[in-house]
Parts: C-alpha cells; structure tokens; sequence
C-alpha cells in the first residue's frame, strides 16, 4: 500500500535537512507506528506525504498503492485514499462543520467520478458516525473546529476519517492534548475501521495511544531516519527506558 | 471610440502571471456577451437639449422637464468628489451618450414573433422564462393571463431595464389586486403623478452631490414601487438592470414607497457585457419608509469588473439613500458587490422616525485590477433609533478595497445604538483593504461600537480542505463564504445561493 523509499526532505525557506533517507512500507490492512523524539522528523514524514507546501524532496520516492504521492496535488492524493488527521485541526470560521464534510465527501467522490451524495443519504450517514463518535447535532452545525476542546477537534478529525473513508490514514499525534476518556473514544473510532482493506500510520510520542491501538509494527525515528523496527514491544520499551537505549544502539550499529 | 480611457495599471513586478491567465482562461464573467439589437442614440454629449429630448423620448410632463433642467443647472456648477481612494482617469462628461433604447421598443410588438430575437435571447440567458419574456418583451397582452403552472414557485416579479430604458413590467395586474404599483419610473411619473411629485427627490434631492445630480438631469429609466398602507407585498419585487449599448451611460432611477405598515423585498441585479472601453452607471435610489413598514433591499451587483489588467469595466458611482420618514420604520440594506471597475457607493439610512432600524450588510469583493470604495451611512436624527452595519471586504489580485462609513448621533437622537463590525480579508499580498469609519456623537445617552479586524486567507486553512479534498479554489470559495456568511443569510434564499456561487467565481484564479 504506502511505500516510501529514501526520502530526503529539506525546508524550503532554509535549506536545512529534516528527513534523511526515510524507508518504510506499510501493507494494506496492517497498523504502523512511528515513534521518536522531539524533532526526528515524524510530522514532517506526515506533512510531506499530505502534500503541504514548505518542504523540498531532494531524494526518494513516496507512492500510494503504486501511485507517485510527490506528484500530486493534495486534493489528489486525498482523492487517492490518503488521509492526514491533524496534529493541529485548523479553525474555519463560519464554515459549518457539516457543511465542510459534505463538501470534501462530494469532491472526493467527484475526483474519482461518483456521483455526490445527496444531502438526505449525507444527512443519514454523518448522524450515524458521529453517533459512535459522541459527536452530537450542535457539534455538527458549530464553525469547522471554532471554539472546540482539545478532544472535540480530535474526535472531528476521526469523523471526517470515518466520512471518508481512506485507504492510508495518516494519526499526527492524534493523542497530544487528550484526556483519558477522549484517547479511548478517539482510538475506538480508529478501532472501527480497521479492515483488512485500510492501513494506518500512527505518529506518536507516547507509547500510551497504542494502548488503545495495537500496532502491528513499530518503528522508531530519530535524525531523519528510521532506526530501529519491531513489534509492539518495541513500544514498550521506549516507555521504559526512554528512546536513550535505542538510539545508542543505532548509532553503534 | 473610447468614452473613459481604460485605467492605465502597470503590472508590477512579481505579478503572479499564472493568475491573470488562469482568469482569462476562465472566462469568469459570465455575462460578457453583448446583444446585437438595432439601438436609437440620443446625439452624445450633454447639454439642455439632450435633457429635454430624454425628457420628451419618455412623454414627461412640464413639470418633469423642468425638474430636469434646474438639476442640470446646478450640476455644471459642481465639481466631481475625489475624497474617495478610487484611481481612475478623468471622465469626459461630453464624449458619452446620455440615451439609448432598442428600437424594437418604440413600437409595441403584437407577439413573441414580432420581438427583436436578440432581445429575447438576452433574457433567456440572463434565465428568464418564456412567459416572463413575453411580457418584458412588451407583447400586448401577455401579462392577461395568470402563469400556469407557476402557482406553487416562489415567484418574483421582474423589471427589466435595457440600457436606458425600461422593457417590461412582470405580474403587474397580480400586484394590482394588492394594490401594489409596481412599474418603469417613467410610466410612473406619467400615470401617478402625484407620489412621484410627493417623493422623488426627496430622500436624495437633485443637489445632493455630483453624480445624483447628474443622474436627476438625465435618469432615464428605472422602477417605481408603491406599497399601499398594511399591505404585505404578495411577491418579491426584481428589477434587472443591463448595459448594453457601447459608449453609453446608464443612469437610472429607482423609487420605493413603503405606506404604513407595509412591507416589500426588493431584488436587484445588475450585468453587463465585457468591453474594453470602461462604462459610467450613475444610479439613484430613493426609498421611504412610513410608520411601521419594512422594506428588504438587496443588491447583487455584477458589472463587468473590467479585465486582469483594469481594461474596461463599469464604473458605478451610486447614491442609495432610504428615509425611515416615520416611528419603527424598517430598512436593511443587503449588498453583494462582486463586479464593477470602479465601485463608489454608499447605501444609507436617515433613522428620522422614532424606535426607526438601519440595517446594512455587504459583501465587496475587488479581484485584478478592481477598486472598490463602499460602505454606508447611518443618520440617527429619532430617540431610540438603531443601526447595525456589518461589512466584509475581500481582496484579491491587485485590487484595492475600501470600507468608508459614517455613524452619526443627532443631539435628539437620544438612547440610540449603533454596531458596527468592519473585517477584511486579504487574499495574496498585492492588494489593500481599508477602513475609514467616521463616528459623530451628539448626545450622552447613545452608544456606538466599532469592531474592525483585518486577516489574510490562511494557508493553514488552505491546505486544511485541499487535504480533504477540495481543490484551491474550491478552498478558497469555502473559506470566503464561512467569512461572509453574516451577510449571505441576511440575503432572501435564491438570492443567497447565487450569491454564494458569485463569490466563488469572483475569486476565481486569485490564488495559486
């Protein structure tokens, strides 16, 4: 599904090296996890792969289900099946959230040649995902992310995941800001649409998400890099011991 | 033969060419095309004879005529403002044509057969139906019988103005049962004499400044409205104006009386094709208001902006001013300006009668090379009166856009309120907004407020949406709409919806 071979990116504006020859293949169905600390370049992989501007690729390729990722514009690779949930959700004011989703449901559906879905099926739809999401009917009608909480604009992400329904799913920190009781209905929506169709990438500084998300596999970044890939006990050994062990590793090896 | 030269605009540089193609491309004005139909020019230029044949082309009264005439006395003597931040080149009031009307008109035709086809294709593609056009089309008789078919439409009852002239009057004997006269000012002043006398002028007097002065000499056209007291007008009142004619000036007239307790919603819609030669629309309307009527005016306003590079375009120096004459008269003003070369235009409100409301919302758009100088006055001379002026400026391109509004508070106007919200959007890093509010206050008990914010089209919010999918200017569409969304609900609903795709193809190719 998602294959990405040795990426190098550099910030536009200054120049400076951010990803260093990042290799990693996501199959269809399986959840992966990256992992690291502060500034190793984890965002980065997730803002490059979405298609935001900023960010030169010196090197490497990123494809989707065979597709060049790097070659299209965001909305294509939208389109395509990818999906970026925010770090960050981004406030719109005035926009109505529904109104938002079913305007990104329909371009999509428009892009790759459906036909739209009509307000009554749309209406019916978002009521019953955002049900499982604890996302009640004002939510739906307030401005796209204005005056949220903290896990009101995460939960909003999941549901436009959930109306969407991508192939790739990219988490950028979905658990940053969360209190218990969101990280569980946060990571039961993610749960829920697992398949063996759907992939996942979850970035993560903290072991605590995954958790609630099993990973298949976890890979740990630091420096631009992936240094060290495992199973889900690599996860825990970064909440034990800090990323201090591994990385020493790394640089032995 | 260029009336008003085209403004001259120098690409600057780091002029994002992409852009200005992308526009071209795009062909974003939808209503460029022009309509070959056989026209009778009054000889260019003005002087008292023009005056007197306009005067004569529309069979006025003495009393009519020399209405005219004194305003065009006092208007030689005036000078054309300049206060405005608008940039455009002189205007030679001489090397234009006062007076134009298709010829087809000057005799009834007896059926759609006989109408100029020209004329009928306009309509169809300004998206008129058939039995609609008949009756603008003037055919004797068409307006009779009651539309079939049509009973459970919200139907809107349409004035066409062609150039100088008024063209047909739709649902006018429906409008009759309800006692409401709704028909070309110029039939007005021959068949209701006696409100016209009453009225016109007098909300916008003929001295009033440079352009309603001049438009006082040689209105040509327009529509007239009369709400008899305690009625609710059964259907929404339209009137479409559209230049067509080239080198010639549109200048009409529009009166709206609103008796006691009555109530009227009042649309307009403006086009024009594209040309390269910019084009002088000096309207004036005049709207009063009695005791306990309402009037609901909303303007989309979509003249030929003019190219990328400024070449062309209309310019509208307007005067809209409502008199809330009488206690708790009502005026809201809604405007979605998205056209026009040159905008300088200032819809107001006298508050005069006690517990009287103002109530002004727009949306301006300047995209290219467009400018834009718009806002509102707000008199309050009534105890108790209130205003609420909510604007919403967005530029583009290299266009420049300014909010200029003047609130004042009469020493009698006491316990009177006055809000005021001001935001701009910028979209691109070559264009300017700008806010001019004048506040007087002249009493101890009114309150006025004043908010003014100023934002840039976020990219974060761009990518956001290109993210789920959207493309750029489907983006960009979205996130201006959310910005104007006050204004766009203080619209009627099919008006709100064209507005809102309006504002989407305005903006179109200004990003990227």
């Amino acid at each position: 599904m998602l294959e990405i071979k040795n990426l190098h990116v550099q910030l536009e504006e200054e120049g400076k090296q951010i990803l260093k020859g990042v290799t990693l293949t996501v199959p269809a169905g399986e959840v992966h996890a990256i992992m690291g600390p502060n500034g190793s370049g984890k965002s980065t992989t997730s803002y490059v792969l979405s298609g935001r501007e900023g960010y030169e690729v010196t090197d490497g390729s990123a494809t989707l289900d065979g597709r060049d990722l790097l070659e299209m514009e965001p909305e294509e690779r939208a389109a395509a099946g990818l999906f970026l949930a925010f770090q960050y959700p981004v406030e719109i004011p005035g926009v109505g959230n529904m109104t938002f989703l079913r305007t990104a449901v329909n371009a999509q559906r428009k892009a790759r040649g459906e036909e739209e879905l009509s307000s009554g099926d749309f209406l019916k739809l978002v009521r019953e995902k955002a049900k499982a999401l604890d996302i009640d009917a004002e939510m739906l009608k307030r401005p796209v992310n204005v005056g949220f909480s903290g896990g009101e604009k995460k939960r909003n992400e999941i549901l436009q995941m959930a109306m969407l329904e991508p192939r790739m799913c990219i988490l950028d920190e979905t658990d940053s800001g969360l209190d218990v009781d969101a990280m569980r209905l946060v990571a039961e929506g993610v749960n829920a649409l697992r398949s063996p169709e759907r992939s996942f990438l979850v970035i993560t500084h903290y072991q605590r998400l995954l958790d609630h998300i099993v990973p298949d596999v976890v890979h740990i970044m630091h420096d631009g890099r992936i240094v060290k890939s495992g199973g889900p006990e690599l996860a825990l050994e970064v909440e034990r011991n800090g990323y201090g062990d591994i990385l020493a590793e790394a640089a032995d090896a | 033969m260029a009336v008003l030269d085209a403004p001259e605009i120098e690409v600057r540089e780091g002029v994002d060419r992409e852009t200005v193609e992308t526009v071209a491309n795009m062909g974003s004005y939808k209503y460029g095309w022009d309509t070959e139909i056989e026209m009778e020019y009054a000889p260019k230029g003005i002087n008292e004879d023009i005056v007197r044949l306009i005067s004569q082309k529309n069979d006025e009264p003495e009393w009519m005529t020399e209405w005219r005439l004194s305003a065009f006395r006092r208007w030689q003597g005036m000078t054309e403002p300049r206060w405005a931040m608008l940039n455009y080149p002189h205007i030679d009031y001489q090397d234009q044509y006062y007076y134009a009307r298709p010829k087809s008109m000057a005799v009834k035709p007896k059926s759609l057969d006989e109408v100029d086809p020209a004329l009928l294709a306009t309509y169809e593609k300004l998206g008129i139906p058939l039995k609609e056009q008949a009756i603008l089309a003037g055919v004797e008789g068409a307006d009779a019988s009651p539309i079939q078919g049509r009973e459970d439409a919200r139907r809107v009852a349409v004035d066409a103005v062609f150039d100088s002239v008024s063209v047909g009057t739709t649902f006018k004997d429906e409008l009759a049962k309800a006692g409401v006269i709704f028909c070309s000012i110029s039939e007005a002043i021959r068949e209701h004499p006696e409100l016209v006398k009453k009225y016109l002028g007098s909300v916008v007097p003929p001295s009033d400044n440079f352009f309603a002065t001049l438009n006082s000499a040689v209105f040509s056209d327009g529509s007239f409205v009369y709400i008899p007291p305690g009625v609710r007008c059964p259907m929404e009142l339209s009137t479409y104006f559209r230049i067509n004619a080239e080198n010639t000036g549109q200048f009409e007239r529009t009166l709206i009386i609103a008796d006691k307790g009555s109530h009227v919603s009042y649309l307009e819609g403006c086009t024009a094709p594209k040309r390269d030669t910019a084009q002088l629309h000096a309207a004036v309307v005049e709207i009063v208001v009695l005791e306990d009527a309402e009037v609901k005016y909303s303007t989309v306003q979509n003249w030929f902006p003019g190219d990328e590079e400024g070449k062309g375009g209309i310019y509208n120096f307007v005067t809209k001013r409502a008199d809330c004459r009488e206690a708790r008269a009502k005026v809201m003003w809604t405007q979605v300006e998205t056209g026009s070369a040159i905008t300088w235009k200032y819809p107001s409100c006298i508050l005069r009668g006690e517990e009287s409301q103002g109530e002004f919302y727009s949306i301006a758009i300047a995209n290219n090379a467009q400018q834009a100088d718009t806002g509102t006055k707000m008199i309050h001379l009534g105890k108790n009166t209130r205003s609420r002026i909510v604007s919403k400026g967005i530029s583009a391109g290299r266009a420049q856009n300014t909010y200029r509004g003047l609130v004042t508070m009469h020493p009698r106007a006491t316990n009177s309120r006055n809000y005021t919200q001001c935001d701009s959007l910028l979209i691109g890093d070559q264009c300017g907004a700008h806010t001019v509010p004048y506040i007087e206050v002249k009493n101890t008990s009114s309150r006025v407020e004043h908010e003014a914010t100023t934002s840039k089209v976020d990219e974060d919010q761009l990518f956001y949406c290109r993210a789920r999918g959207m493309d750029e200017e489907e983006a960009v569409a979205l996130v201006v709409n959310g910005f104007c969304r006050e204004v766009l609900q203080a619209l009627p609903m099919e008006f709100a919806m064209e507005a809102q795709s309006l504002v989407a193809i305005s903006l179109e190719g200004s990003v990227g």
